[in-house]
């Protein structure tokens, strides 16, 4: 499940009003209660490990075992407004435009649209374009051209909106 | 020689490989999922790179994430460890395109020896005894119907492609065989990828006896005697031991050329297995070679001397072997028990004890703060003894187990026990039935819990 997915689910629990919300897939177990006029989110992944989730400051989602009575955090995201961690997808070598000589595909400050380029990552000598996941503004780069980056890896932070 | 090499491995043979890496002045470079960032192969390697989730297909299996790791750290050499991608030939070939030395035989050999059924034609033709089998796929049930009759049952189905017991059926009637040969080729496809199956004479209670060589890259291929690891579970081997209590000097000698000779006829150039079962008159029969270091390799060493891996790295880096067949001397009597994590969740054992004392090796990733991910084999350690007989190696492997702490889970240490405990084991009358025959009479007591599931 992606933080987008999730971002949705809270969309539509909060259009609809509903108290509680729970939904099962995949080995995820998300469930959505609303606590006073806010809903808390509790996330347990079946597997051990916490979901790959882009960890931010501001983010609705806590890992939790399900049977918890879980201290859910608080949404803060009201006014539409987080930062978002665009992570490595693979291992390679990070480059922020498409020869030495070009302009970088986006800078801090620029606005970007989701599915839009953002760097390159060399692995195996093929270049492999990495694209945000958000509309939003960038406000942070980073690793610097040039560097080998890991899987998992911060690359961009992107103000969503 | 390599100046850094890139492990794609984890746990107990990762650390093993650093082991010799940084005996040999070799930098190291570990990789890891997210479920082992804090793993001790990590922590010991000059620099790691996290290279995927923890799922191994998309981590420890995943090619290009090994490739772009060594490219990014400048690594050239890889290796495989066992398991995962030690007997891939795919990445062997692709470490060739990326002039990154592969640390194991070529892909031809890999690629030969993968396909069972292939490395018994090979063997078969370097004049290596093979079991009576069909010498071929077996696809229809009216083929395997005519193989069985003319080998006589019972007979075994195995997976071309196959390894660690999976994709095989015993069959002793020839109304089981349609059944049994779908289930076969459906696990094999599952399993491995490729349906193709085939059939063997299946030898009833058969000892397991494998033979160690190392080759290298200019025609000299050396054996390291044979080692027994008769004592298995479901095709999982327990315990082994170096030398087997019942090949004579006169028969090792005779086994060892023949797989030397095996070995030379197909090129072999690294550290590899050759595996074979032998039945109740001691006849010796090839089931398969292995194209990697084993798991069990440490025992070999105990009775050898010789540093299996280190010599591996040489070989592999175009080195001559270090020394020739005669000097290879081998003394007194190494058993290995496998500790495993019998019901394998992620845990935190609190401070345990590993063993010491004279003749114990322990090769294991386990610490005070380790956890053990669900998502990888169950081997937690490996405890190694060394005697000047196989008495003396049993009585410091029971007193080192006995002195072993582990807590916070459930292991194999306490079956292990009752089997060096055992009459039949101690006078060496085992096979790869004695499992069986072991965990027969031991299920009563419910209240006990953990009773290996037969």
């Amino acid at each position: 499940m992606t933080l987008d997915e999730i971002k949705q689910i809270l969309d539509l629990v909060r259009e609809h009003e509903l108290a509680e919300f729970e939904l099962e897939q995949e080995g995820v177990k998300l469930r959505v209660r609303k606590k006073g006029q806010e809903p808390a989110v509790v996330v347990s992944p079946a597997h051990t490990l916490p979901l790959p989730l882009v960890a931010a400051p501001g983010v609705a989602a806590v890992a939790a075992p399900a049977a918890e009575a879980a201290p859910a955090a608080e949404v803060a995201e009201s006014e539409g407004v987080e930062l978002a961690v665009v992570k490595s997808p693979i291992v390679g070598t990070f480059y922020r435009a498409s020869e030495p000589t070009a302009a970088p595909f986006v800078s801090v400050g620029d606005t970007v649209r989701k599915n839009q380029v953002l760097c390159l990552i060399e692995a195996m000598k093929l270049m492999n374009e990495i694209t945000s996941e958000y509309d939003g503004e960038i406000v942070q780069v980073f690793v610097e051209n040039g560097q080998p980056v890991q899987y998992g890896e911060r690359l961009f932070a992107v103000r969503a909106r | 020689m390599f100046k850094k090499i890139l492990i794609a491995n984890r746990g107990e043979i990762a650390l093993r490989v650093i082991c010799a890496c940084r005996e040999m002045g070799i930098k190291t470079v570990a990789v890891w999922s997210e479920a082992d960032e804090h793993s001790l192969h990590v922590r010991f390697a000059d620099e790691d790179v996290c290279i995927g989730p923890p799922r191994s297909s998309e981590s420890y299996l995943h090619v290009p994430a090994i490739i772009s790791a060594a490219e990014i750290t400048g690594a050239d050499a890889i290796h495989p460890g066992y398991g995962f991608l030690s007997e891939s030939a795919y990445l062997a070939e692709v470490c060739e395109a990326c002039h990154i030395k592969f640390i194991g035989p070529s892909p031809s050999v890999i690629r030969l020896m993968g396909e069972k059924s292939r490395a018994r034609r090979a063997m078969k033709k370097a004049g290596v005894s093979t079991l009576p089998g069909s010498d071929g796929p077996v696809e229809t049930e009216e083929e395997a119907q005519a193989v069985a009759a003319s080998l006589g049952y019972p007979v075994i189905i195995k997976a071309s492609n196959g390894g660690g017991g999976r994709g095989m059926r015993i069959v002793r009637s020839g109304d089981e065989l349609a059944q049994a040969l779908r289930t076969a080729q459906r696990e094999a496809q599952a399993a491995f990828g490729i349906g193709d199956v085939y059939l063997e004479k299946y030898l009833e209670a058969p000892r397991h006896i494998e033979v160690q060589i190392l080759g290298d890259e200019h025609g000299n291929v050396v054996h390291l005697g044979e080692r027994e690891c008769s004592v298995q579970r479901r095709h999982q081997k327990l315990i082994e031991e170096a030398p087997s209590a019942v090949i004579t000097p006169a028969q090792r000698e005779a086994l060892g050329k023949m797989v030397v000779d095996a070995a030379k006829a197909v090129g072999y150039a690294s550290a590899g297995t050759f595996e074979f079962l032998m039945d109740a008159q001691n006849n010796l029969y090839f089931i398969e070679a292995n194209t990697r270091l084993q798991v069990e390799h440490g025992v070999t060493e105990l009775v050898t001397g010789i540093d299996i891996v280190k010599e591996q790295i040489r070989v592999a880096a175009g080195e001559r072997l270090s020394f020739t067949q005669d000097e290879v001397k081998m003394s007194g009597h190494a058993i290995e028990c496998r500790v495993n994590a019998e019901n394998p969740q992620t845990f935190a054992p609190s401070p345990g004890r590993v063993p010491g004392g004279p003749g114990v090796r322990v090769d294991t990733f386990v610490h005070a703060e380790a956890t053990v991910p669900p998502n990888y084999d169950s081997l937690i350690a490996k405890v190694m003894t060394h005697g000047r007989d196989r008495t003396e190696a049993i009585a410091r492997m029971r007193r080192a187990l006995e002195m072993t702490v582990i807590e916070g889970i459930h292991t194999s240490v306490p079956m292990h026990l009752r089997i060096l405990a055992d009459e039949d084991f101690q006078a060496a009358r085992i096979s790869t039935a004695f499992m069986e025959r072991f965990l027969a009479p031991a299920v009563p007591s419910a209240g006990a819990g953990k009773a290996p599931a037969a």
